[in-house]
């Protein structure tokens, strides 16, 4: 083990995968320079121009290019720079990406992956902070990945590059700096497989990408109070793990689900929805969920804190799930 | 911009431009054969005939090898069948049944054939230009000599994808050739009343892609043109613009009367068959009127038997709708 940054981690499993697999590039805006970020930083110096693509600020062109080198038997790393802008390329992603393999009859397979950093980060407002993750778990065809720390960024990175279907991979813009410890040798962490953070015997909590922190420290409050709450990190959404999930459920009869994304259509209504359909009668409280409220993410920290999930509102949450209000 | 040269009796390759004509009746019996399994209701889904615009799918895909891959659009039978599709699993594709090209999964407008380089018809009007695009990036990065051609409407040209691709393909210098079927029409729209500037041709010229434009009715001249764009693009030149003036006979789809357009210039039109000014190239190059009456019914009877064949095909079985989806979260295993 040895401590990395989460940025460090994605970088170093697009290195690794470029060494082990000629057909690996990846295309995006300013990786020549390294990316917006940094996470590519050095890699066109090891891997060249051709392997490291600088490309024009042509968002539907970057992600549609990708779809035909997928095609053409390579298997490209699209860097979208900000989810946001992967909203340029809704197109080439639903319509051509996720439908090819279907719609021409099992002929060829789309494999890319689509990095799309997510999340609130630095006073970004309405046009970069978005968490869109439900959009594509609602779209057959993509599988779809947030991983919420550094050992996971680059075992849940590497194992995308190696997935024959298209990914859409959410990195979360808050966590590049966050610092973790990495296995030094080959890690890559099987897609679909959740992880549970935090084990406790009286509620589940499901949570993933930046939230998984949010919902350790929200354990830790009320673990005082006696309390042991689990927390399970999806880390992959589609396909999620539901016997992680419903087995952790078994066990507390308490779910929480707790994302950064607005509440009304997000994800998390997904999961309560399915525990609530299979373990009803296993269940001491109504599931629960808890996400933004149905606003555009203002700039002013204090309209911005009104879209934000804290550590305080899980508990508050908790608390709620732990002793709901009696029906009058 | 140069005008293709017209049939001269000197270098004018007779048994080429044969071949040439059987595919286009071959085009033209497949469409006319999905549109009257249309008013069967046999052929289920919008089909967009391609009828008298032959001569464009016959001229540029002449020109391809099997290895080349080529992209098309919602009007793509034609093209298709041209890079070498097999019509009998084509046209079971537009009856949806079983031993279809894309297994009964695709239709009319998603019909592709991986198998002689043709990666797609689209549904979405300049979605096949980008992904184009990318295939002649992914070649080029392979260091292959193989090419890509990329055909769409002249309404495409009216996308942002247009753009970001004809950009795209100059930056980094591909090997693809961009060809516009102008019809004139993006549905029931004149496309220039809807088009600033010069159009096609000039757009792509501002992006510093050389463009030649054609009459795409005159096979002998589209072939030409065909040829030169795609010499220059394997030779390592870059992208290259072609753009072929056409019009088609039918609507837009099969069942658009096509009030919107005055009888007299569909009249004009019908004068210009694409298929009949071959045939008189040919005449004049000595080929005999019997031929060419033979290599027509020989085409039109083939197509029936197809016809025939597709209609007493099974229909694919249901669980299909299940595969091919994705790996990793695979409906058959779990679709909820
Ligand atoms: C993005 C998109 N917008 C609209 C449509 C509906 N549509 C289908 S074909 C067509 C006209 C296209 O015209 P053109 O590109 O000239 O091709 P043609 O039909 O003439 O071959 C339209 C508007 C579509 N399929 N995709
Ligand atoms: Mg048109």
């Amino acid at each position: 083990m040895a401590k990395s940054t989460y940025l460090e981690a994605g970088r170093r499993a697009v290195m690794e995968e470029m060494q082990r697999d000629d057909a690996v590039w990846a295309l995006g805006e300013d990786l020549g320079r390294g990316g917006v970020f940094g996470q590519y930083k050095g890699l066109q110096e090891m891997f060249g121009a051709g392997r490291i693509a600088d490309t024009p600020i042509s968002e539907a062109c970057i992600m549609g290019a990708a779809v035909g080198a997928a095609m053409t038997g390579t298997r490209p790393i699209v860097e979208m720079r900000f989810s946001d802008f992967a909203l340029c390329a809704v197109d080439e992603l639903v319509n051509q990406a996720a439908k090819a393999r279907f719609m021409f009859g099992g002929q060829m397979r789309v494999p890319l992956v689509v990095r799309e950093p997510v999340g609130m980060w630095r006073s970004s407002a309405a046009q970069h902070s978005q968490s869109l993750e439900s959009w594509y778990t609602h779209i057959p065809g993509l599988v779809v990945v947030a991983p919420a720390t550094a050992a996971d960024n680059l075992g849940l990175l590497k194992a995308s590059i190696r997935c024959d279907d298209p990914v859409v991979y959410m990195e979360h813009k808050n966590l590049w700096s966050m610092e973790g410890e990495v296995p030094e040798g080959e890690h890559v962490v099987p897609l679909g497989k959740a992880a549970i953070a935090r084990e406790g015997r009286d509620v589940t909590i499901v949570t993933w990408s930046g939230m998984r922190h949010g919902c350790i420290t929200a354990a830790e409050t009320l673990e005082g109070e006696g309390i042991e709450a689990e927390v399970i990190d999806l880390r992959t959404l589609w396909p999620w793990d539901r016997e992680t999930v419903f087995a952790s459920v078994e066990k507390t009869g308490r779910l929480l689900v707790v994302h950064e994304a607005v509440a009304v259509s997000g994800f998390g209504a997904e999961i309560a929805a399915s525990v609530a359909e299979a373990l009803h009668f296993r269940l001491k409280a109504p599931v629960a969920r808890l996400g933004a409220p149905r606003i555009p993410i203002a700039y002013a920290p204090t309209m911005e804190d009104e879209a934000r999930v804290t550590p305080d509102k899980i508990v508050a949450a908790l608390r709620r799930t732990m002793q709901p209000e009696p029906v009058s | 911009m140069t005008e293709g040269p017209g049939p001269r009796r000197d270098n004018f390759d007779r048994e080429r431009f044969l071949d040439l004509l059987a595919l286009m009746h071959r085009i033209r019996a497949f469409e006319e054969e999905a549109i009257s399994g249309q008013k069967e209701g046999l052929v289920l889904g919008a089909i967009h005939p391609s009828i008298g615009q032959e001569a464009v799918a016959a001229g540029v895909c002449g020109n391809l090898e099997t290895a080349d891959l080529m992209l098309s659009t919602h009007r793509g039978h034609g093209h298709t069948l041209a890079k070498g599709a097999d019509p009998l699993a084509m046209m079971r594709e537009l009856y949806g049944r079983q031993g279809g090209t894309c297994g009964g999964k695709g239709g009319s407008m998603h019909i592709a054939d991986f198998g002689v380089g043709m990666l797609g018809a689209n549904g979405v009007v300049g979605a096949n230009i980008p992904i184009a695009t990318g295939a002649a990036h992914a070649l080029k990065l392979q260091g292959s000599r193989q090419i890509v051609t990329c055909i769409f409407g002249d309404g495409a040209v009216n996308r942002g994808p247009f753009m970001e691709g004809l950009n795209w393909a100059r930056v980094f210098d591909l090997p693809v050739l961009f060809v516009c079927e102008d019809n004139n029409f993006s549905a029931t729209t004149r496309t220039r009343d809807m088009t600033g500037g010069a159009g096609a041709g000039a757009r792509a010229e501002s992006l510093g892609i050389e463009a030649t434009e054609v009459d795409g009715n005159d096979l002998v001249a589209v072939d030409a043109a065909a040829r030169a764009a795609i010499d220059a693009v394997r030779a390592g030149k870059g992208p290259r613009f072609l753009t072929c003036h056409t019009y088609r006979m039918t609507g837009h789809t099969s069942v658009d009367p096509a009030a919107y357009r005055p009888a007299t210039e569909v009249e004009e039109w019908r004068g210009n068959d694409p298929i009949a000014r071959i045939e008189v190239a040919l005449r004049m190059a000595g080929v005999e009127d019997a031929q060419l009456a033979s290599l027509h019914r020989d085409e039109a009877d083939a197509m029936a038997q197809i016809a025939r064949s597709a209609r007493e095909t099974d229909w694919p079985e249901a669980a299909g709708a299940f595969t091919d989806v994705q790996d990793m979260g695979d409906p058959r295993e779990r679709a909820f």
